[in-house]
């Protein structure tokens, strides 16, 4: 049995070295594999390849204009009712506060933008906010929403994706963020997420995006229900959609944090060996798909550190102030400043750069 | 083929973090397998006074300080007993240079334990020995003859910090230098007292420092083969006269790995995850370790500068079990007591 395990091992390892795709099986062999560091090379060695030494970041700013959703996925601890304790839904002239106190560094260069599904904001609203902080703001690059959010946008507005993303686009959006996509399975959203955008919703999101030449993000909620065919499976997805558009630009794996969660009471923490493996085998599976992303909030610092020698190139930004996972308990600081994201790259002899929401490079940081 | 001290060199400089796991991960696998072992035990520390004050000790006191302990035979005993009830099979007592403790007052304290409880003690560092030779007026041989026939089993590695002296001059002058270390752990190994051997990186020491901290302890190891473990600990500057930063999860990685190819003639490496945290004390199970220590009812010292994981058995073995390995438990001798499959 051992032995057959490494001579499937030695095959992957071949086909990886000569650039070839890997099927179904082969990524399922991959998250079963325990010998690490062998992983770890390969996924490396692939992150050369396709981005060379350069390590992305954003000096960001994350604005969450509500908590009030009404999705309440299970796995969800930023989630609240309209009338809950510390439910909130900002005003245009707090969002405009919060991005003023970002640019308090003057190094700040772009938004984040991802809320809960309102339920008596219009589609209108939200535009309106996009509209006045582009042009309040026209310097600053805006990545928002999730293909969860424009599925809502789409339903309660009844008008099609298409034409709520170039309304959007005409609005000064630049790029949608890739949060929502969770497990793309009928079976997993079933249970966790009924309320919301069905795997197919999603994928049309973002295909439709791309179509209009507007990049997006993709993410993977891993570490509940889900199996590890199912992981594979969500990856195989997103890399036939790659092939078709080649719109999406980094693939971001989350974590399942458990705590305060509705989910979570049955759920003990992913291992940092599980948080690893599957950013090194999204870097091997994810062959057409350029950048991996080590989200530190949800990896911690440390860990992120360690994970850019597992294949990704990418560690999100400064963020300003984090919330969302912070109610799920998050042990990661709030922020980060940007000489912190500098001297964790740099400490592994990579190149830092920081770069807008479409991975243009603002600076490189020798 | 055995590597030289430069090979070392540049391997902590500049080599591959994954290339260097890798190596050192085949070395563990033909050593052991799939098998993963920790030990249950507890950490005593008798008392925090200390005249040594370390710049980079978060946990000693002065005499005369309203924090000052030392703690009775009794409440010591006590501490044994919830230990042998929680499963437990060796104790650690480690405690700072006292000054006007009698080494009687140790013999007597390790008889008491003997005579009441079946368990290992693993106690002392090199540190305390010499210190109590020094008030006893007699030599170390003597001194570790005498603790051996009052029950005294091993030598805890702790004390040795880096063993190169100008990095020992800088962050703990009053405590032993490296020769004096050496010579403690030469002396307990002749009596037939195994011991196991540490070391502290981030305090601002080069490669270079590192690398001949670990040749020193190959050389003593080819001499008397009484070293079971080497176990890699990170500064913790929190609370701390020495300040500074936490060295980075991929330093230590990396240094780990390299331990446990240099040092061919050691049979075991300890992944720490009381001074690096659960998550990469786990990923050292991929990098050379097979061991992951004890799972410390009790670590005052670590816990002073910040550091304060706790770990339970059942922890202990999903964390093991993650990594798709075997839990066992083992004795101080690394003998497998229980398997968990």
């Amino acid at each position: 049995m051992k032995m057959q395990i490494s001579n499937d091992l030695r095959k992957i390892k071949k086909k990886i070295l000569n650039g070839e795709r890997l099927t179904r099986d082969e990524g399922i062999t991959l998250f079963n594999c325990n010998e690490f560091a062998w992983l770890g090379s390969l996924a490396d060695e692939v992150r050369k390849r396709m981005s060379d030494d350069l390590v992305y970041y954003n000096v960001n700013c994350h604005v969450n204009l509500t908590n009030i959703c009404t999705a309440r996925c299970k796995f969800c601890a930023f989630g609240r009712d309209e009338k809950s304790d510390g439910a909130y839904a900002m005003t245009i002239e707090q969002v405009i506060n919060l991005i003023n106190d970002a640019l308090k560094d003057p190094n700040m260069s772009g938004l984040h933008i991802v809320s809960g599904l309102h339920p008596t904001w219009k589609f209108e609203d939200y535009l309106e906010i996009i509209k006045t902080i582009h042009e309040k703001f026209p310097e600053l690059y805006i990545k928002g929403f999730t293909g969860v959010e424009i599925t809502h946008f789409a339903k309660i507005s009844g008008r099609s994706v298409e034409n709520i993303l170039t309304e959007l686009i005409d609005a000064g959006l630049q790029a949608i963020a890739g949060g929502g996509a969770e497990i793309l399975s009928d079976r997993v959203r079933n249970l966790l997420c009924p309320k919301k955008a069905t795997a197919e919703e999603w994928l049309n999101v973002a295909r439709t995006a791309h179509n209009l030449g507007l990049k997006t993000n993709a993410s993977m909620l891993y570490g509940h229900i889900e199996t590890i065919e199912e992981r594979v499976d969500h990856l195989i997805k997103l890399r036939e959609l790659q092939d078709e558009t080649g719109g999406f630009q980094t693939f971001i794996p989350f974590p399942f944090l458990p705590k305060n969660t509705e989910l979570g009471k049955n759920f003990k923490q992913t291992s940092m060996w599980d948080d690893l493996r599957t950013i090194a085998v999204s870097r091997l599976m994810l062959d057409n798909i350029k950048n991996i992303k080590a989200y530190w909030v949800m990896l911690t610092v440390p860990v992120a550190q360690v994970a850019l020698n597992f294949g990704a190139n990418d560690i999100d930004g400064t963020i300003h102030k984090e919330t969302i996972l912070h109610d799920a308990g998050a042990s990661s600081p709030t922020n980060l400043a940007e000489d912190e994201i500098i001297k964790i790259i740099h400490e592994i002899g990579r190149v830092p750069a920081a770069c807008d929401c479409n991975y243009n490079i603002l600076r490189i940081i020798e | 083929m055995r590597i030289e001290k430069n090979d070392a060199i540049n391997f902590l400089a500049d080599g591959d973090l994954l290339e260097l796991g890798e190596t050192a991960d085949k070395i563990r696998q033909k050593k052991f397998g799939n098998v993963t072992t920790f030990i249950i035990d507890r950490n005593i520390n008798y008392t925090n006074i200390c005249q040594n004050e370390c710049k980079f000790c978060a946990f000693f006191r002065k005499k005369n300080h309203a924090d000052a302990y030392l703690l009775s035979y009794e409440e010591i005993l006590e501490k044994v007993r919830e230990t042998v009830e929680a499963g437990g099979t060796q104790v650690m007592i480690q405690g700072g240079l006292h000054p006007d403790l009698p080494l009687s007052y140790y013999e007597k304290m390790l008889q008491l334990i003997k005579k009441n409880f079946d368990i290992t003690i693993h106690s002392f560092t090199a540190t305390e020995i010499q210190h109590f030779a020094r008030l006893e007026g007699i030599s170390i041989l003597e001194t570790l003859k005498r603790l051996q026939s009052a029950g005294l089993d091993s030598l805890p590695g702790g004390g040795a910090e880096i063993l190169v002296d100008e990095v020992r001059k800088k962050i703990s002058p009053k405590k032993i230098m490296s020769d004096d270390w050496l010579n403690v752990m030469k002396l307990a190994h002749s009596i037939g007292m195994k011991t196991t051997a540490t070391m502290v990186i981030g305090f601002g020491e080069t490669f270079e420092q590192r690398a001949e901290h670990m040749e020193k302890i190959r050389n003593l190891q080819d001499e008397t083969g009484g070293f079971r473990a080497f176990i890699t600990w990170t500064y913790q500057p929190k609370n701390t006269a020495l300040g500074g930063k936490k060295i980075n999860s991929f330093d230590y990685m990396k240094t780990l790995a390299v331990t446990r190819i240099f040092l061919d003639n050691i049979e075991h490496i300890q992944g720490s995850w009381v001074t690096q945290g659960e998550r990469i004390g786990q990923l050292t199970l991929g990098f050379g370790a097979d061991d992951l220590g004890s799972i410390m009812l009790e670590e005052n010292v670590v816990k002073a500068a910040g550091t304060s994981f706790e770990m339970s058995t059942q922890k202990m073995i999903n964390l093991i079990k993650d990594v798709g390995k075997i839990p066992a438990q083992r004795n101080t001798k690394y003998e497998i007591l229980k398997t968990y499959k």
